[in-house]
Order: structure tokens, then C-alpha cells, then sequence
């Protein structure tokens, strides 16, 4: 078992689910209940990570990444070292590959709650901050948890995003899914069976922990 | 002569829900919105709440004005003194019926809000089920709990849409009559959307027929049904 790179991958998902909790909660809101221009292309843009190759998303990410893009030159400037292939660079990607794993279940958490009944919150004299936390949050937290909860995991299984913008370097950037690659190439395949098997366990519990959320989502009481 | 802590409302839009109102509903008045599906009456009780927003109008209550689309004034929702019985009622799901009650209290001291709640949950006839959430409640007493919940927030004017809809023959019978009973303890005007001609004749002091988000004729029960203004009516009414 490579512990340094469980470590690792452990920290980039509970910083990566962190960054992504306030923003999917702002965004997914904002997709549940406004409309505007420009909508459906909004939701395309964020979904672009389901289906693009993660290798696609991983060669955008290296070139914005380097030193002839203003995200590149800014972070040199401000931290006095290259983003690409270092851990903030590495969480930077995440954040990005996970937005939609986030966001889409919250967002489906804020639509199931009736229109009328944020309405009554407000005639009843709920300012809009009153809104979210006692009716909007509590109400959709099953949708909160899932998107958490599925961002954490997928982070843990990304690779070809991590390899791409990361590479494989030990206690930097090497995540628990390179290092399994890594193991299997060297044919030591009892180290990549356990780790594998630790993922696919980890893999499992979060998705159960996400199918019973759903289901909550749907009967409320 | 308006009464001017009475509700005034006028209301005027093109599309995409045609609107032309005119209507006003003293103190402690009682005023029926009738008139066929589609005919408006939710839009313009929502407008009075202030969760539609037409295209010009004038809405007045308790002597503020809370829309005036000529001088750009629009009172947001929460800061309009206004009880609303939603249709569906529209419970908060994940509080008690207490809760439901004491969350339309914020504007009073935190150790009243409980012993408020309560006595307005007794009002409506529900002492011993201020512990269930709404989900365990039958569909008369989660309407009780809306009618709480709007009394809660001290409104300047209560507002009912179709609230009888929702519950078998019996309970809408109780219900009314209970109604009948609260009126005489509020001192704000009261508007009750509903499609039955005869609950309306029944509960109001006046009536206002619509079609088409046109205020037809407003009056007594007993003089409209005696004297349509129009065969607009008349057909509106199917008299």
C-alpha cells in the first residue's frame, strides 16, 4: 500500500469537496431557480467534464496551466512557482473535473422543493438569506450530501486528468489511481490488488450513501 | 368614499395574463374573487402579495403602498404585512405544525413567539398536534395550520386561494364555518378567491366577478345574482 499517495488522494478529495460546497450551492440555486439567457449553453459548459476524455480536459488544463497563459503567468507571479505539476494545480483541475458531479445533484436537490412552499417562506416575511438557510438548505440537503459525496469519490478514481496536469511525483501530485498504475507496470500486482480493491470499496460506500440520499429527495416528511 | 386602511388594488397588463382590476376591500370586509378558470383570480391575489409583478398597477393596504408601478415602487414579498392561504396550503414540510406557526413570528420577541403560536393553533382548533409535521396531518388540518401560519405574520390583509378546494364536502362545511366565526375577531380586510358561486354568496360581503382578468361587476351577493350588470356576467355566473 502506498500510504503517502492514499494520503494524498484523501487530502485532494476533502479540499476539493470543500472548494466545491460553496460553489455548488451558488450555482446549482442559482441554475434551480432563475432563468435567464443563455441558460441551457450554461448547463452544457458545466457538463462538459461527463463527456469530454479526461485527457482532453487534462491537455486544456496544461496549457492554460503554462507560463504563455495569463492563469499560468498570474500564479507564477503571485506564488513564485509554475502551477502545472504541483498540488494546487493538481486541486485547481479537480475543482473543474468535479463542478458537475457537485452541482447537478444539488441543483436536483433545490428543483424538488415546491415553488409555492419558498413562496409561503417569503409571505410569510423570510428575507431572502432567511430562505436559504431555513427552507432551501434543510430541504435539499440530500442533494447537497450527494454531490459531496460523489465529487470525493470520483476524485479519488481521476487519472487521466491527474496525469496529465500533475504527473506522478511522490507526496506532490502522485494520487492512490497513479500510483496503481504505477505498481501495475512495475508487475506488482498484489500492492495495485489492495489498493484497488480499497477504491472500489470506498467507490461503493459513497454510491450507497448517494442512492439513499436520492431516495430521500423524493419522499420528504 | 375608499377606506383608506382598506386594501385598493388596481392592476393593468397586456399579456401575457391580460389584466384589468379594479378592485378595493375595506376593513374587516370580506370580498370574494369569482369567476371561471383562467379568469385571474390567483394572479391578482399573488399580485397583491407581491409574487407577481404586472406590467402597471397600484396596491395599498393598512395605508402603505406596496406597488406603485408609476413611481417605480415594488415592496418585495417579506416586507408586505400580507397573509396568504396558498391553495395547496404550501407547509413547510420539515417543521412541526408549531414550527409551521412560530417561523411567521420573527417579528415578535423570541419568548413570545411559542405561547403566540400556540394560542393561534388553538384559534384554528388544532391544540394537541402542534408536534406534527405536516405530512401527518389530514388536508383540514394542514389548511388550519396555513390559516395559522397567515394570522401569525399580523397581517395588514388576508388573502385566501381557494382554500376549500382541497378537502372532502364535510370538511369544507367546517371549515367555512369556522371561518364565518374567525371573521368577527379580524379587523383587516379579507379577499377569498374561489369558483363556487354559492360558497362565495355564502362567506361574502361582497363580490367581485371576473373573466378574462377583467373585474365585471362588484357588489352585494344578493344584488348581483338579483341584477347582472352584463350577459358577461350572466354567462360568467351561468345564472
Amino acid at each position: 500500500m502506498d500510504w503517502p499517495a492514499l494520503t494524498l488522494s484523501l487530502r485532494l478529495g476533502a479540499l476539493t469537496v470543500l472548494i466545491l460546497l460553496p460553489i455548488g450551492i451558488v450555482a446549482g440555486r442559482w441554475l434551480a431557480f432563475r432563468r435567464f439567457r443563455g441558460r441551457a449553453l450554461a448547463e452544457a459548459a458545466l457538463a462538459l467534464p461527463l463527456v469530454l476524455p479526461p485527457t482532453v480536459l487534462g491537455y486544456y488544463l496544461l496549457v492554460a496551466f503554462g507560463g504563455g497563459l495569463p492563469l499560468g503567468q498570474g500564479w507564477q507571479a503571485l506564488f513564485g512557482q509554475p502551477l502545472v505539476f504541483s498540488f494546487a494545480g493538481l486541486l485547481f483541475a479537480s475543482v473543474l473535473a468535479n463542478l458537475p458531479f457537485a452541482i447537478q445533484p444539488m441543483q436536483r436537490g433545490f428543483e424538488a422543493i415546491p415553488a409555492d412552499v419558498r413562496e409561503a417562506a417569503a409571505v410569510s416575511g423570510f428575507s431572502p438569506w432567511r430562505v436559504l438557510w431555513t427552507i432551501d438548505l434543510p430541504l435539499a440537503w440530500p442533494g447537497i450530501v450527494t454531490g459531496l459525496v460523489l465529487a470525493f469519490a470520483h476524485t479519488l478514481g481521476e487519472f487521466g486528468v491527474v496525469l496529465m496536469v500533475g504527473g506522478a511525483i511522490p507526496g506532490e501530485t502522485r494520487t492512490i489511481a497513479i500510483a496503481i498504475y504505477d505498481r501495475v507496470q512495475a508487475f506488482d500486482m498484489h500492492a495495485a490488488g489492495v489498493m484497488a480493491a480499497l477504491l472500489l470499496l470506498l467507490s461503493l460506500a459513497a454510491l450507497a450513501v448517494t442512492y439513499t440520499l436520492s431516495n430521500r429527495v423524493g419522499r420528504r416528511a | 368614499m375608499p377606506d383608506p386602511l382598506g386594501l385598493n388594488v388596481r392592476l393593468g397588463q397586456s399579456g401575457p395574463i391580460p389584466l384589468a382590476v379594479d378592485l378595493a376591500c375595506d376593513t374587516a370586509e370580506l370580498l370574494a374573487l369569482v369567476g371561471p378558470s383562467g379568469s385571474g383570480k390567483t394572479t391578482i391575489l399573488r399580485s397583491i402579495a407581491g409574487l407577481y409583478w404586472p406590467e402597471e398597477g397600484q396596491v395599498s393596504c393598512g395605508g402603505t403602498t406596496w406597488l406603485d408601478t408609476s413611481a417605480r415602487l415594488n415592496v418585495p414579498p417579506h416586507r408586505r404585512r400580507v397573509g396568504l392561504v396558498f391553495q395547496s396550503y404550501a407547509l413547510f414540510p420539515h417543521m412541526t405544525a408549531l414550527g409551521n406557526v412560530m417561523a411567521a413570528l420573527v417579528h415578535r420577541p423570541k419568548a413570545e413567539r411559542e405561547e403566540q403560536a400556540r394560542s393561534l393553533l388553538s384559534l384554528v382548533h388544532l391544540d394537541g398536534l402542534e408536534h406534527r409535521k405536516p405530512a401527518a396531518l389530514s388536508g383540514g388540518q394542514q389548511q388550519r395550520v396555513a390559516v395559522a401560519r397567515a394570522l401569525a405574520r399580523d397581517p395588514a390583509v388576508l388573502l385566501l386561494d381557494e382554500p376549500f378546494s382541497a378537502v372532502d364536502r364535510r370538511t369544507r362545511r367546517h371549515l367555512q364555518d369556522e371561518l364565518a366565526a374567525l371573521r368577527a375577531s379580524l379587523r383587516i380586510p379579507i379577499v377569498l378567491v374561489t369558483h363556487d358561486l354559492d360558497e362565495a354568496a355564502a362567506l361574502a360581503d361582497r363580490l367581485c366577478v371576473l373573466d378574462a382578468g377583467e373585474t365585471l361587476q362588484t357588489g352585494c351577493p344578493a344584488d348581483i345574482l338579483a341584477a347582472p350588470a352584463s350577459a358577461r356576467v350572466r354567462k360568467v355566473l351561468d345564472l
